[in-house]
């Protein structure tokens, strides 16, 4: 089959990943008459016992991908539902030890505004910059730390730009403070290294259709040994260790453990590959004009790469890469028509977030897609300066910083 | 997001994309929007001495519905007098192009640029 008749290449794989073959088919045994289709809280018979059986398996995946306890791992309907029983389950739970939380403005809108509905309810909470690089300054962080302060919450990797948080440091300065730590990892568990036993980490979310698991799943790890407590935010018939009721999905978590599985046996492999197809990707552009990489690379995830292309407007560009499937910073793209608060957090001025465009690799993604995608992005670029405004007057040596613009 | 056959057509084909020299006295140019909010789009009218818009030539940063919408603008002007053209609107623009509530402002944003090139034109004149 030639490129053009299995097009668009998928190369949005922060936004969600297919299924691995080896996860869909678990899966379909957990369903049906003839597989594990039982209800894991009933003791009394073998359906109930062997999807029992199937959930503590995948629940030892899970744990073990990132060198942790199983009894530690929660499974939620995802790494949103994670944020908001690790954020408001140690804000109810530590109310009358403080009610003043940490967070970064570059997370995820699940913890944003997860804090945003604690303030309703009369938390406070410390919203820290990012440097240029994306990375958090670690003695800001130290600063931000008060005596009523319960919580830090700061993601592992970020959605949008790629780049690593230290979580190490931040985990040591936390608990050298009293300070629970939750980290969101659902774009780094099975991308890098995370080791629980050394990462000072008391709660940490995972998703499942990140890496290759199903959508609709997801974990939250607790730490028990120091033990930390969180109020339930779902309450019935006292699953998960009254933690999150709700009978468990067990076709699900057996989807989510089989990828983390898989991650764990083949993330150095993958993560090179990866590595080598992004530095290919970006390698393709490097001889363009007017290109900024989002993110510090050096403190980053293999896959992901954020670039704005500046003079073109990143949602049509988006329109003219039809053939590819990426995602962008333009507020053109967003409900909100704000560009991305991501990339304004890490000082970019408006016009290079309204211009971005973000590539992320995964498991399916060949070399052949890469060079596809460079050839058809360096061409739709030139067509789209050549129909830019800004372009034309970046070329006739005009500063476009000093023209007074009617904003509207 | 679905875009119209109109707008994916004008997208794909944009027409009279390009420049006049903006020191011509028979020229009115429009630049409206700000690169900050995500569009600008720069429209250039050439008049006759009768008053005639002759020809019209644009380029446009910013969302497919943005470049369409001054791609279609482009189009209607030409043949029209300064006051016809003036006389533009932008629900015309968002009708003819099936633009949805959220694009509504391409729209505003091409309405601008006509009314902004007539009155750099009338400017030149009047000067």
């Amino acid at each position: 089959m030639s490129k053009k008749e299995k097009v668009p290449v998928y190369l949005d794989y922060a936004a969600t990943t297919p299924a691995d073959p080896r996860v869909a088919e678990k899966m379909m045994a957990c369903l049906t008459m003839d597989g594990d289709f039982g209800n894991p809280a009933s003791r009394s018979h073998v359906f109930g016992w062997k999807a029992d059986e199937d959930v503590k398996q995948a629940r030892e995946y899970v744990a073990a991908l990132v060198n942790a306890d199983p009894r530690e791992i929660v499974w939620t309907s995802g790494a949103t539902e994670s944020d908001n029983l690790a954020i408001k389950g140690v804000a109810h739970f530590y109310q009358k030890k403080g009610k003043h939380i940490i967070t970064c403005k570059t997370e995820h809108k699940a913890v944003l505004d997860t804090c945003r509905q604690l303030e309703r309810e009369g938390y406070e909470v410390t919203y820290l910059d990012v440097e240029n690089s994306g990375l958090l300054d670690m003695k800001a962080l130290e600063e931000a730390i008060r005596d009523d302060t319960i919580l830090i919450s700061i993601m592992h990797v970020n959605n949008e730009t790629g780049v690593v948080q230290d979580i190490a440091a931040i985990g040591e300065l936390a608990r050298s403070k009293g300070v629970i730590f939750h980290c969101d990892a659902a774009q780094s568990a099975g991308k890098i290294e995370i080791d629980l036993e050394k990462m000072k980490v008391d709660l940490m979310s995972f998703s499942g259709h990140k890496i290759y698991g199903p959508k609709g799943i997801g974990a939250l790890y607790v730490r028990r040994k120091p033990r930390i407590r969180i109020e339930a935010q779902m309450h019935g018939g006292g699953h998960e260790r009254g933690m999150r009721s709700g009978t468990l999905a067990v076709h699900q978590i057996v989807g989510m453990g089989e990828a983390f599985r898989i991650a764990k046996e083949e993330m150095a492999d993958e993560s090179a590959r990866l590595l080598a197809l992004r530095e290919r990707l970006l390698n393709g552009f490097s001889d363009m004009e007017e290109i900024y990489v989002n993110g510090d690379l050096s403190h980053h995830v293999p896959g992901l790469l954020n670039i704005s292309f500046n003079f073109v407007e990143g949602e049509s560009l988006i329109m003219a890469l039809k053939d590819i499937a990426v995602s962008s910073g333009s507020a053109c793209t967003s409900a909100s028509l704000e560009p991305s608060y991501v990339l304004r957090a890490l000082g970019r001025e408006d016009e290079l977030a309204h211009s971005s465009i973000r590539f992320s690799l995964g498991r399916f993604t060949t070399e052949a897609d890469v060079d596809y995608t460079i050839e058809l992005v360096r061409q739709k670029v030139d067509k789209l300066r050549e129909l830019s405004p800004l372009w034309e007057m970046f070329k006739d040596g005009v500063d476009l910083s000093k023209v007074q613009w009617a904003a509207h | 997001m679905a875009y119209s056959d109109k707008v994916l057509d004008h997208y794909e084909n944009p027409r009279n994309v390009g420049s006049f020299d903006k020191d011509d006295n028979a020229v009115g140019t429009g630049m409206v929007g700000a690169p900050a909010c995500g569009d600008v789009m720069k429209l250039q009218i050439k008049v006759s001495d009768e008053g005639v818009i002759e020809d019209a030539k644009f380029k446009t940063y910013g969302c497919g519905s943005a470049i369409a919408s001054s791609s279609l603008l482009t189009e209607w002007v030409k043949g029209k007098t300064l006051a016809q053209a003036s006389e533009i609107k932008n629900t015309e623009i968002a009708e003819e192009l099936a633009l949805p509530p959220v694009k509504v402002h391409c729209s505003v944003l091409a309405e601008d640029a006509i009314k902004a090139a007539v009155e750099d034109y009338n400017s030149k004149k009047t000067a």
